[in-house]
């Protein structure tokens, strides 16, 4: 350390990289399952994550597969059990976690001038919480199956089902457990730990949907847990909570369920939304159209995302009107996300534009998210819904959110942060060429669910009438299409960790504290303290081959 | 089954030769299907204005304010506009309330059930649809109505949740357990034809399985139909036969001498209670008495009753129902009327068109 000859310079770097980072900062297993650096926990999230992933897409294609003939390819018992894992690992594994865990975990402390989350160790409980449930959950999909869909309905699934419903109901309660401890942490860190002049206004909106995520966590994810345990009570020791013959209520599961799982929604989504107001600034070199206005809108939406459970019942037997009033309440929710979308739109006027990834990707979330928003408009239209709910239609309109919105802001996100991240460049054109692949993919995998939904065709058959062919074979096509286009993204991914080019503290001239240290950051992020004294996104000239950045510099480092 | 064979095979050879919006739409084949279908235009027609203005307004900004090179001048800062996004957060505001005013209108006719309907009981069980016709007819995966008359579908289930779907009739409504409840939905068909009756509601192994088919025939062949069934009684004679058959005409009986209330006359009537509420005797009021007699005990009467939950399956609860009915008061009042009226306006056709014969029709007197 003292010898002059290790100190890093700014030619050696140029070849290596900084010669301390947290990533050279300690070598072995241990030095990674015992971290409590949040930089290597979100490595750690992203490996696991991109593993559950990887089998969430797997189960898809087979869906598609089966859904190529009108008689299915697999027996109906293996077709549920598919969807059912495909629904299970995708929310509960993937989406839930995907931008919180892994760029909220890496980002959010850099962002705000810290060192590190407030609780280094709780921020490594939440991720063991994680892998303890992931790894629950595959003993039980790959032990036999689950075959009552991610939502669990009762009394199927308390008093019917044969399969692994207590198993996979312990994975989801434990993995509720990560993200609560996360949620916690960042609620906290916010709170406490941002730099010296860096008021509230002054934060990026990537913190501002972190934050709003965060309150949505910890107030909804006991429930889920809640909800979780009763069915368990009910399902081992036959306490009438929830299924009719022993007492119970099968709609207060409903209630029950949506009460977590509709904010859910929201958790998926926000991070997913913080994400794109950074790469649409970013790339475009331009604060968001009114800061204040989105900032704010990502905490309405989270307000307001706990008030709309009660869309999902509008044919369960609920009441006429609390169905009229859950309705008017899903329409105030829209707005906070309309207004998104117009600021965001509105900030590229007069901006300047890079025809980089992570801007192809944030264009692209708006785009498909204007779709996902506005078919939400169409099932929170009582009379709409009750011809549409349960069928394609609410299968296309939420991978528009959740894929469209959620995988392409989190995609948008990781090729953004990149080179941050790993201290490696993705390669561009790939990138791009990747980025339509799954674009036009996309779509023609659900587009043609809107059409299948509306003429009738309900969501889990695992067979259908002929009429319904051409399309389930188009949409098995654009399967094939997005599924060739992740991979793509996968392997150049890989690639760039020994090949890509090195990555500068900011290769993008971007705004932001992140951008103002080296590219990977030491492991206390900064080696001098950031102090903030100017405005959000306040874009300047750049040097795009300083290695260090402002507060990423060494102290022992050569001028 | 060759009839269904030969429908599908018609359906899917026919189905991308039909012009217009038929591809996007499946048959009209109810009154209220054309007033959901013209909401749905509307909000397609809405979507599609939106999405040009947003991607026309993206891909404008992208080519006109690209950069080109690394150091070209950063722009310069615009703070927002409280006008702009006060006009963009107000206008979608309204636009928002007109769409919930219109599918709250829908949903109050969809669930606004007419006083003078006829009857279908239905039962959904792993995985089958079961229906009852007050004649006696009873069928599986298979319903005939007539056209023109509204139907009101009386539905439980034996095990779990299943939902009662007819595409073409723009209907839906899941089948819930519980003692104390039925569902209960209506629709007026306006075309003979065969349509698609799905189960919507995820409901194990052969959940794609229970799907069947209604035969909307004319009012002659439709009473044709019923003079041709398998007569074995109505529902009210079977129902009849069950009161005697499970001992309930000891305690009910009619000269008013029982242990427990006399039921002629009481059909639609409201009942005084313990406790000094009142319950109009439904077809709700009435399952729950037989399944959980405790729940709700008629003022002046001792909580003596055995519950029959397990002993009387759905069909034949349906069938004590049907019973009661008859002997009730002639005028009939509906389960689940929501605001208490009739709605029995005449429809337009909607999408300036007939409703759009695409499929499934067969001819008026075939069967």
């Amino acid at each position: 350390m003292s010898s002059i000859d290790t100190l890093p310079t700014e030619a050696n770097a140029q070849n290596d990289g900084p010669v301390l980072n947290y990533l050279n900062n300690g070598h072995g297993i241990r030095s990674w399952l015992l971290t409590k650096d949040h930089k290597r926990i979100a490595i750690l999230y992203l490996i696991s994550v991109s593993i559950f992933f990887t089998i969430g897409g797997i189960y898809a294609l087979l869906i598609r597969i089966n859904l190529l003939s009108p008689e299915g390819l697999f027996t109906p018992d293996t077709y549920n059990r598919i969807f059912t894992a495909h629904g299970v690992i995708m929310v509960f594994f993937f989406l839930v976690p995907a931008v919180p865990a892994i760029l909220g975990n890496f980002l959010l402390p850099i962002m705000i001038g810290a060192k590190d989350l407030a609780f280094p160790k709780i921020n490594l409980l939440s991720w063991y919480c994680y892998v303890v449930a992931a790894i629950l959950a595959l003993i039980a999909i790959l032990g036999g199956g689950i075959d009552t869909g991610w939502t669990f309905y009762t009394p199927y699934s308390s008093s019917y089902s044969n399969s692994n419903v207590l198993l996979a109901g312990l994975a989801i309660f434990v993995a509720g457990f990560s993200s609560i401890l996360t949620g916690i942490n960042f609620i906290v860190t916010v709170h406490t730990m941002r730099a010296p002049g860096l008021t509230w206004f002054r934060l990026p909106l990537f913190i501002w949907a972190h934050y709003a995520t965060a309150l949505v966590i910890m107030l909804g994810t006991p429930v889920l847990a809640i909800t979780v345990s009763l069915l368990a009570l009910e399902r081992v020791a036959h306490i009438g909570i929830f299924d009719p013959a022993l007492g119970g209520d099968p709609v207060l599961f409903q209630h029950m369920f949506w009460f977590y799982s509709h904010p859910a929604v929201y958790i998926m989504v926000l991070p997913a939304m913080g994400v794109v107001s950074e790469l649409i600034a970013n790339m475009s070199r331009k604060s968001i159209f009114g800061y204040k206005l989105v900032a704010m809108s990502s905490l309405a939406i989270a307000v307001f995302g706990f008030v709309v459970w009660g869309h999902h019942l509008f044919v369960a037997t609920q009441s006429v009107y609390l169905g009229i009033i859950f309705s008017f309440l899903s329409y105030a929710v829209a707005i906070p996300s309309a207004i998104k979308v117009f600021n965001w739109t509105a900030t590229l006027y007069k901006s300047s534009i890079s025809y980089d990834t992570p801007m192809l990707y944030g264009l692209g979330f708006i785009g498909l998210f204007v779709i996902g928003g506005m078919t939400g408009l169409f099932l929170a239209a009582l009379g709409l819904d009750v011809h549409m709910t349960d069928t394609y239609f609410v299968i296309a309109h939420f991978h528009y959110v959740m894929v469209g919105g959620s995988l392409m802001g989190f995609l948008g996100g990781m090729h953004l942060w990149w080179g941050k991240i790993t201290g490696r460049m993705y390669p561009e054109f790939w990138a791009r060429a990747a980025m339509v692949i799954q674009f036009v993919g996309f779509n023609l995998t659900f587009f043609p669910q809107f059409i299948l939904g509306y003429l009738g065709m309900p969501r889990r058959y695992a067979t259908y009438p002929p009429e319904f062919q051409v399309l389930h074979v188009l949409s098995t096509a654009g399967a094939t299409i997005l599924g060739f286009g992740m991979l793509m993204t996968i392997v150049y991914f890989i690639w760039s960790l020994k090949k890509g080019q090195r990555a500068t503290a900011n290769p993008w001239g971007a705004a932001g504290l992140e951008w103002k240290t080296s590219s990977p950051p030491p492991t206390e992020n900064f080696y001098t303290q950031p102090i903030v004294t100017t405005e959000v996104y306040d874009f300047e000239p750049v040097d795009k081959r300083d290695m260090f950045g402002e507060y990423g510099r060494p102290p022992q480092g050569v001028e | 089954m060759p009839g269904n064979l030969l429908h599908s095979a018609q359906h899917f050879a026919l189905g991308p030769k039909i012009i217009g919006m038929s591809w996007m739409l499946p048959d009209q084949a109810s009154t209220y299907a054309p007033d959901v279908d013209n909401l749905y235009m509307f909000l397609v027609g809405l979507t599609v204005v939106l999405t040009v203005i947003i991607s026309g307004a993206i891909l404008y900004f992208f080519t006109k304010y690209r950069r080109r090179e690394h150091s070209d001048p950063i722009p310069a800062h615009i703070e927002g506009s409280v006008i702009l996004e006060t006009a963009w957060s107000v206008i979608p505001f309204i636009i928002c309330l007109f769409i919930f005013a219109w599918g709250a209108k829908i949903y109050l006719e969809q669930y606004s059930i007419p006083n003078d309907a006829l009857d279908v009981y239905v039962v959904g069980k792993q995985w089958m649809w079961k229906f009852q016709h007050p004649e006696g007819q009873r069928e599986i995966n298979e319903l005939h109505i007539p056209v023109g008359k509204k139907i009101r579908f009386v539905m439980g289930t034996e095990d779990v949740i299943h939902s009662f779907f007819i595409p073409a009739f723009r209907m839906k409504e899941d089948v819930v357990p519980g003692p104390n409840r039925y569902s209960t939905v209506w629709a007026e068909a306006t075309m003979t034809g065969k349509f698609h009756i799905f189960c919507a509601e995820y409901c194990g192994t052969g959940h794609s399985l229970m799907d069947g088919w209604v035969t909307v025939m004319s009012d002659k062949d439709y009473e044709d139909w019923l003079a041709g069934g398998s007569g074995t009684g109505t529902m009210a004679e079977k129902g009849a036969a069950l009161f005697t058959q499970y001992g309930c005409v000891t305690c009910h009986r009619s000269d008013a001498q029982g242990q427990c209330p006399k039921l002629e006359g009481i059909y639609g009537k409201s009942q005084d209670l313990e406790g000094g509420t009142s319950v109009v005797a439904n077809d709700d009021y009435i399952r729950e008495s037989i399944l959980s007699p405790m729940a709700k005990i008629v003022k002046g009467f001792k909580p003596v009753m055995p519950s029959f939950q397990g002993q009387v399956s759905e069909e034949q609860l349906q069938q004590l129902i049907a019973y009661i009915k008859s002997i009730g008061p002639p005028e009939e009042v509906g389960a689940k009327s929501v605001a208490g009226k009739d709605t029995t306006k005449a429809h337009g056709t909607g999408m300036g068109g007939p409703p759009i014969m695409m499929t499934g029709q067969t001819p008026a007197n075939s069967k």
